[in-house]
């Protein structure tokens, strides 16, 4: 079984170390379409590392015995599974965020890190560590997720969960929002800006030309 | 080992296996989750009804949304060609599912279709508001059309003379959040209160101006919203269509002769 040092590896090295969306630049889709509000950004969040780590849970405990012929079916029909369980769940009891989010719940099927995981580190490791990379690799997702909506609704609508900060001038205060910030192209220069800090501190991710 | 889990026979009832036992956890969540998605969906409708005719601001609670709702709001049915009302029972009525069904919809023709929505039902519910001794207050419609992105879900509220507007709440839209987003804005709603929506001749004549070219002491004009010009004319083009001939338009006639207030 590892030891602790093996399992904080897992855990928190997709946080800054080995970050799914800053160095392998997987499952950016979604964090430009959901970051324009925090909250909506924090629900798909804890969306995506609940999938990521039940995925990560069930495809290793039966990964013996997965075909490796059909292996990729295999882990999309768990992993689509969860997702429609996931959404069936927020449209009962998060009923407001599940209308706003609407279709990227159901696109977590299709987010490139639930499969990465899958397929790069639950088919060859125990159920347990499995587990945990998904909740780490889900933790790292979330990191950038609510960075860019941090600076997107704050420059954006001027408020941080939906709480105003900065009073709007169209409500009579003295903030013109960034209107750019709204729209999913700041997403990229956000996390284009957040990758090359990162690499700024972290030489060793630059990738050799 | 991995050479056995190739075999055809093997292949075969890990799929299968798999298969029956994700079928099984979607369908029982499904299930199970779906009485409590449907009152998440009714109790959505009730409170934007509520928030249209001004009963209820902001948030509230979903007892007192029930309460309220039963209390002052009466759910009939209108047929859409005649603009009278249908005596048949709302519950059964499911307007949105009836807006795609090819049995209680039909599709419109390319220059009638003003709001960009292809099809219209036969029959669509009116939201009838009463005060405190039972007297009738106000009327909500349902409109929808569609604007950049998306297609944009607001209620409607009419004072009884079928013309003045009392309240508009979008609640169910996809544009630009920050931009054509805003037409969920209170500040921006709120500009409609106490518009007419038809001139004395019973021509369409609420306007959509570019921001900040409505006159104020206009009553058919109101304000776009900057950088959502599209957004806007999606706004304009759902009154166009709804308050026009192949929308509400017989019905608001016919309450503007006084169908609702004479009895």
């Amino acid at each position: 079984m590892a030891n602790a040092k093996e399992i904080k590896t897992v855990l928190f090295g997709p946080i800054f170390a080995n970050n799914p969306i800053a160095l392998q630049v997987l499952g950016i889709c979604s964090a430009l379409a959901v970051t324009t509000k925090m909250d909506k950004a924090l629900v798909m969040c804890i969306a995506l590392t609940f999938v990521t780590a039940f995925s990560n849970l069930f495809i290793s405990t039966i990964r013996n015995h997965i075909p490796s012929s059909v292996r990729i079916i295999v882990q999309m029909t768990i992993i689509a599974s969860l997702v429609i369980v996931v959404d069936q769940f927020l449209k009962a009891y998060a009923y407001d965020v599940a209308k706003e989010l609407s279709v990227f719940v159901g696109l977590i099927i299709t987010n490139c890190i639930v499969m990465g995981r899958a397929e790069a580190y639950a088919m060859k490791s125990s159920p347990g560590m499995s587990f945990l990379d998904g909740i780490g690799n889900g933790l790292g997702y979330s990191v950038v997720l609510m960075v860019v909506a941090f600076i997107r609704e704050l420059g954006g609508s001027g408020s941080v969960f939906g709480v105003q900060i900065m009073p709007l001038i169209s409500e009579g205060g003295w903030y013109q929002p960034i209107g750019l910030l709204l729209m999913p192209p700041s997403a990229f220069i956000i996390i284009a800006c957040f990758i090359w800090i990162l690499r700024t501190y972290r030489p060793e991710q630059i990738e050799k030309a | 080992m991995s050479s056995n889990n190739d075999s055809i026979s093997k292949t075969l009832i890990v799929v299968i296996s798999l298969c029956l036992v994700c079928a099984i956890v979607v369908s029982t969540a499904a299930v199970q989750l779906r009485p409590q998605q449907n009152q998440n969906k009714l109790l959505d409708s009730q409170i934007n009804i509520l928030r249209a005719v001004g009963l209820v601001e902001g948030a509230a609670s979903p007892e007192m949304v029930v309460e309220t709702f039963n209390k002052h709001i009466e759910t009939k049915l209108v047929d859409l060609n005649t603009g009278e009302f249908v005596e048949r029972d709302p519950a059964t009525f499911d307007y949105r599912k009836a807006l795609k069904d090819p049995e209680q919809s039909k599709p419109l023709e390319d220059g009638n279709d003003v709001a960009s929505i292809r099809r219209i039902t036969e029959l669509a519910p009116v939201y009838l508001a009463y005060d405190e001794q039972r007297n009738l207050t106000a009327f909500v419609i349902p409109v929808h059309g569609y604007g950049l992105w998306s297609t944009m879900h607001a209620f409607l509220a009419i004072e009884t003379d079928g013309n003045t507007i009392i309240g508009l709440n979008y609640y169910e839209q996809g544009e630009t959040p920050g931009l054509g987003g805003e037409i969920e804005n209170p500040r921006w709603k709120a500009q409609f209160e106490g518009k007419k929506l038809v001139n004395d001749a019973g021509e369409v004549a609420l306007e959509v101006k570019k921001p900040g070219n409505a006159d104020p002491d206009s009553a058919y004009e109101v304000d776009g919203l900057s950088g959502a010009t599209l957004t806007a004319n999606g706004v304009q083009n759902t009154f166009t269509f709804w308050i026009g001939e192949n929308g509400f338009g017989p019905f608001l006639a016919k309450v503007r002769q006084g169908a609702l207030t004479n009895g």
